[in-house]
């Protein structure tokens, strides 16, 4: 073989290269995204509880906002009874940006990271947010 | 199996005779006006139809308009671009000849000629809009009001096409930016939408009444139409009212009195 000391130095630098990003996180934790829930109404709640549990919404919240928006625009029924009995309006702009009025923090950090775009901000207005 | 002539003969005349019975089914339907019936019958008088009643008499002053535009279009964040091409209404006004089109006549007094209506989605019983509508973007709610789902709809504007009394609007731009003041508790649209009036069915769904009635210092009256002892209908009862179009058969949920009570 020709050349062999460079080929044989190229794949070692090539395999280098390619593997580097692997070597560089082993052992390291994974980038923890947590969308915060700091905001003034949501710390004045005597209970913090979101219309379902923590996780359920975590899993199923975009399932929940389509049958939401089914249920008032299509059936005109915007009351939604969660499963503790209780009711909420059934509102994107004003029942959950009530709560979570931090958007930026909250709803677009585990967006961007998992890279989805949903559309719902083209026509519903995200709540102002001071500028920090 | 086999089949003998004898056989094939009885066969052959049970099915002519169920074929016949099968006829003379449907000619009985037709005959007690059962197909029939379907496509005339109005609404069960149970449910809600809601309705308006403008009272054009009661419209004196340019202000008196621009107060109930104002409402609506605040209300529901509806942009004013400023160039009659890219316009959006949900409520808006034109003269007698255009409203009701065929009903002007040569001697017409001329206060009545130039005098502006009020025009809106008539909320049709038998919504043409509805009928193209090929995602059911557009649709009907039991209480008769003709809905828009903007999440479903694809800008295809078959259904302004479809419409007789130019009540739908296209976004052909992104009309947050010609905002000028938004109100936070309702959704704009966005760039590719066909929307219209929508009764306020928010509002209704509440218990209010909509912002343009509101708005219009008992110009206008809404209510139930299916219900007889409604503000509606008691003004119908008592006034003569003509609606849009009659004769196209959609059957608006609008109505106007033209002479109101001084001169009715």
């Amino acid at each position: 073989m020709y050349d062999r000391g460079k080929v044989i130095a190229g794949i070692i630098i090539f395999l280098a290269l390619v593997t580097f990003p692997f070597f560089y996180k082993t052992g390291k934790a994974n980038v923890q995204i947590e969308p915060k829930i700091n905001t003034p109404v949501i710390e004045g709640l005597s209970e913090k509880k979101c219309v379902e549990s923590k996780e359920f919404m975590r899993a199923n919240h975009m399932q929940l906002l389509n049958e939401w928006r089914d249920a008032a625009v299509r059936d005109g029924q915007r009351t939604y009874v969660a499963s503790d009995g209780k009711s909420y309006a059934i509102s994107l702009q004003n029942t959950c940006m009530n709560c979570h009025s931090n958007k930026k923090e909250f709803c677009d950090t585990c967006h961007s990271y998992t890279g989805v775009k949903p559309y719902c901000w083209d026509c519903h207005i995200a709540p102002m947010e001071a500028k920090r | 199996m086999s089949i003998d002539r004898r056989d094939f003969i009885k066969i052959a005349g049970i099915t002519a005779l169920s074929g016949a019975g099968g006829f003379s089914v449907l000619d009985k339907m037709l005959g007690e006006g059962l197909i029939e019936a379907s496509e005339t019958a109005t609404e069960a008088t149970s449910k809600k139809r809601w309705g308006m009643v403008i009272d054009v008499s009661k419209f004196k002053t340019e202000e008196d308009y621009k107060k109930v535009i104002e409402a609506c279009h605040r209300t529901h964040n509806v942009p004013d671009l400023g160039n009659p091409k890219d316009e959006i209404k949900w409520i808006w006004t034109d003269t007698f000849e255009h409203t009701f089109p065929g009903q002007e006549t040569d001697y017409m007094a001329e206060s009545m000629k130039h005098k502006p209506f009020l025009m809106l989605c008539n909320h049709c019983e038998k919504p043409p809009c509805v009928r193209v509508c090929p995602t059911k973007a557009t649709f009907k709610r039991p209480d008769g009001i003709v809905m828009m789902d903007y999440h479903r709809c694809i800008g295809c504007r078959f259904c302004m096409a479809a419409c007789p009394f130019g009540a739908r609007s296209f976004n052909w731009k992104d009309p947050r930016p010609a905002l000028k003041s938004v109100n936070a508790e309702y959704p704009t649209r966005t760039k590719g939408v066909v929307e219209k009036c929508n009764f306020c069915a928010d509002r209704i769904d509440k218990g209010l009444l909509p912002a343009c009635v509101e708005a219009s210092n008992g110009a206008m009256l809404f209510g139930d139409l299916n219900d007889p002892d409604s503000e509606v209908r008691k003004a119908l009862g008592s006034h003569y009212a003509i609606r849009r179009k009659n004769e196209l058969g959609t059957r608006p949920s609008v109505y106007y009195i033209i002479g109101g009570k001084e001169n009715a």
